[in-house]
């Protein structure tokens, strides 16, 4: 009797912290896999991932994956089951040293040796800084291709997570995409997370792979089981519109789809949604085709506005004959990323819908 | 069979205790029975928190000073004046390797001097010389295999000179020209050879120490008898880098010799405000990783002493070797050293330990090399060195739309749409470039 109201009061606990927990608001929009790609299986964000690794290090006996508590399948449980397939020496954990961590790494690609690094929170790949961007970063072109650490990936758990704070919850995608070298990948759910890291792995670059954390569990998909790759440096137009453009990756993505979707519904204006994917290299063509159409174009990022990547897309020289109104970004705010504030803090769907209604009212 | 034997019984008994119980691989989680609460607590430190280090308890409040290790010996096999201590010392050293080195130690010295000069009339436009630490360099490169991977940090140009490395090549370096196989994109002296196993030099100090852990692990992995010498000099190991990759390379176990040239400088920092402990040496006990400090000066015990660590390092074992020795010459062509240091200073090493002199010594007295041989080397070695020099400040610039290759492996969009763009604007702006000193784009 007692358990029982043990087990009820539980629950009731659970159910409020869940609603902390989202008080962001994210409703997850689950994708269609490309049906040449076969037989499916439900998997959340972290399955989607452990199976992409899985098929990686199936596929090249060189592949290692290593990190901070990866062994015995890692905080998030991305990496569950894989010592116990691969062995210790291909799946192994590493002290507690970021910088450590990224330098083996290249040191691992540079002899040949496929490598997955894991930094446990982007907000912790700060002290690896120098080994990306001055090292990683700069090997092919500096020693005139002789050396290079094209098969380093780096794996980072990133964005929002309703409760991380100040270090559980930043988007470093924009101090990485002023470094020429690197590749920069944020998908928006399992069935791409799959796809575009095995792409990552098997890249002759490095690559950055941003996981967003707050899918880990809450994104479910029917993502293909087989090996596929998803193309890098390729937007994608999730929702087609003719009114205006929004431009996100990652979980804002999903904020993005829900706003346009209240616009639709309420005021009648079309969104066309894209998820841009890669980060950088960055698919400007598609971005500015759909611009070029609706003459209206948002970027919404979590990150704070000031030199987030959403100032390089508005930035671009290649629709100004075609904008009817000026670019509007919908950020984060310019401060760190705080704790007890995050809902105000978040660039919300509201916020979203709030741009849009400023952009179809704006009178030249 | 003899380096094992001196691995696994010059240790003490706990350690032999321990390494015999990891070779047994009795799993570090299995509970034994022990007799008191202490003896078990004592057993779960020592197997889980210690290494495999016997801890005691103590009742006595004691603490450790930092110097209760003595100082670790620097071991020689000569005195400064070239004579063997042990006259009846076994060289193990063929003519021909010895040979060898005291050449390239002369070639080094002279290219040095040639292109310090060249740097001082403008001819490139930065250098820094190996003054003074050509034994450290090439001793320890000559007891490598040729196929062992080297990180290097950019004063070990003897070590790529020793590997074969053509004299013209490290002059196209420095001009950056259409024949430097690393393009044309870094400064003087960050040379790199795949062909010679010598990774591209970069001027970030330290970054190349986990990078050679990582190396070593993926050599480890595939067995395929090689190891990984990672150079640095006693600045560079106050790095967070240098902390990081000895720890992974003592917890991964991997085949990586770390050779710190810990030369009393660096640029103007004297090591008494680098560190507080027992030089470079001192922290590798802390890691659990090997260590031997040696006379960086004298070439036989740097070459025997990379030999031995070679062979520890074949075992995955890690090891560290500290070379002591002293930067006869300016940090580089952009630092004036009279600023922190005295001349006298400089002068008194140039004329008491100077490792050329040495090692010539060393030869002269085995009667393998003579005054005559000397003159002769000196003069060939002059010539080639010039004429490589010449050589090089006559090939042009290389294609100026070659600065966009090889940021990726393939040329992205926008890095395509760039060099474009450059292209159309030298068409309308070339006479406001020097143009004429590259290759046509």
């Amino acid at each position: 009797m007692a358990t029982t109201g043990y087990v009820i009061k539980s629950l009731i606990n659970l159910i409020k912290i869940r609603s902390i927990r989202y008080a962001s608001g994210i409703t997850f929009v689950p994708s269609q896999a490309d049906p040449s790609l076969g037989e499916i299986s439900k998997m959340n964000l972290c399955q989607a991932i452990n199976n992409a690794i899985d098929i990686a290090m199936g596929s090249d006996s060189s592949t290692c994956l290593f990190g901070e508590d990866v062994a015995f399948g890692g905080v998030f449980r991305c990496t569950v089951g894989l010592q116990e397939k691969y062995g210790k020496d291909r799946v192994f954990n590493t002290p507690i040293c970021e910088q450590g961590i990224a330098g083996f790494g290249i040191g691992l690609a540079v002899c040949g040796s496929t490598a997955i690094a894991e930094i446990q929170f982007a907000d912790y790949i700060f002290p690896a800084f120098d080994q990306i961007v001055n090292e990683a970063a700069k090997y092919r072109y500096r020693s005139g291709n002789l050396f290079n650490c094209g098969k380093l990936t780096i794996r980072a758990t990133w964005g929002a997570v309703g409760h991380g704070g100040l270090y559980h919850s930043q988007s470093p995608e924009a101090y990485f995409t002023h470094t020429p070298g690197l590749k920069v990948v944020v998908p928006r759910g399992p069935i791409q997370a799959k796809g575009l890291l095995l792409s990552c792995i098997r890249n002759e670059n490095p690559c950055i792979f941003f996981e967003p954390k707050l899918l880990y569990r809450a994104a479910v998909e029917d993502v293909p089981i087989g090996d596929y790759e998803t193309e890098l440096e390729q937007a994608e137009v999730v929702k087609e519109g003719k009114d205006i453009t929004v431009v996100s990756w990652g979980t804002q993505l999903h904020v993005a789809l829900d706003a346009a979707k209240v616009a639709e519904e309420e005021i009648g204006v079309s969104c066309e949604v894209i998820d841009l994917r890669t980060i950088l290299p960055w698919d400007i063509d598609t971005v500015a085709k759909s611009v070029k159409k609706t003459g209206h174009l948002i970027i919404t990022h979590e990150a704070p506005i000031t030199s987030g990547f959403a100032a390089e897309i508005s930035t671009k020289e290649r629709c100004f004959f075609h904008l009817e109104a000026p670019i509007s970004r919908v950020c984060g705010w310019d401060t760190p990323f705080p704790h007890i504030f995050e809902p105000f803090y978040l660039p919300t769907k509201w916020r979203i819908i709030e741009a849009i209604k400023k952009l179809i009212d704006f009178q030249h | 069979m003899l380096a094992k034997f001196r691995q696994y019984f010059i240790q003490t008994y706990t350690q032999l205790s321990s390494m015999l119980a990891l070779r047994e691989n009795i799993p570090s989680f299995s509970l034994r029975f022990c007799n008191t609460k202490s003896d078990f607590r004592i057993n779960e430190f020592t197997d889980k928190y210690l290494s495999h280090r016997k801890a005691e308890f103590t009742e006595k409040l004691e603490i450790i000073s930092s110097t209760y290790q003595p100082t670790i010996p620097i071991y020689r096999v000569t005195n400064s004046e070239g004579q063997f201590i042990d006259p009846n010392y076994d060289l193990d050293l063929t003519k021909e390797i010895a040979i060898k080195m005291y050449q390239n130690m002369i070639t080094l010295h002279q290219m040095d001097k040639i292109l310090y000069d060249s740097q001082r009339q403008g001819r490139i436009s930065f250098y820094l010389t190996n003054t003074g630490e050509e034994a450290a360099q090439i001793g320890s490169t000559a007891a490598l295999e040729d196929t062992d991977l080297i990180y290097g940090q950019y004063r070990e140009t003897g070590s790529l000179l020793y590997r074969g490395f053509p004299l013209e090549n490290f002059m196209h370096q420095c001009y950056g020209n259409a024949k430097d196989i690393g393009g044309g994109k870094q400064m003087p002296i960050h040379y790199g050879s795949s062909e010679h196993h010598f990774v591209t030099i970069s001027s970030t100090l330290a970054t190349q120490l986990p990078q050679a852990v990582g190396s070593a692990y993926a050599f480890k992995r595939e067995k395929n008898g090689r190891i990984v010498l990672a150079y640095f000099g006693e600045g560079a190991a106050s790095e967070g880098d240098a902390h990081g990759a000895m720890n992974m390379a003592s917890t991964l176990k991997c085949p990586v010799i770390f050779f710190c040239r810990n030369n009393g400088y660096a640029i103007s920092t004297p090591t008494t405000e680098q560190y507080g402990g027992d030089g470079i040496a001192g922290k590798a006990i802390g890691y659990g990783i090997h260590v031997i400090r040696v006379d960086g000066n004298d070439l036989i015990a740097v070459y025997n002493a990379t030999k031995a660590a070679r062979q520890m390092a074949m075992e995955n074992e890690p090891i560290l070797i500290e070379a002591m020795t002293y930067r006869l010459g300016h940090h580089s062509t952009s630092d004036d050293s009279t600023a922190y240091r005295s001349n006298e200073e400089v002068n008194i090493w140039q004329q008491n330990d100077n490792p050329i002199i040495r090692f010539r010594t060393v030869l002269q007295n085995m009667e393998w090399w003579n005054d005559e041989e000397e003159m002769v080397y000196r003069q060939k070695a002059q010539k080639e060195i010039m004429k490589a020099f010449l050589y090089a400040e006559k090939i042009p610039k290389p294609n100026i739309l070659s600065m966009f290759d090889d940021v990726y492996k393939e040329m992205p969009k926008n890095l395509q749409e760039q060099r474009d763009e450059l292209a159309e604007h030298l068409n309308n702006y070339g006479r406001y470039y020097p143009m004429k000193n590259f290759e046509g784009t």
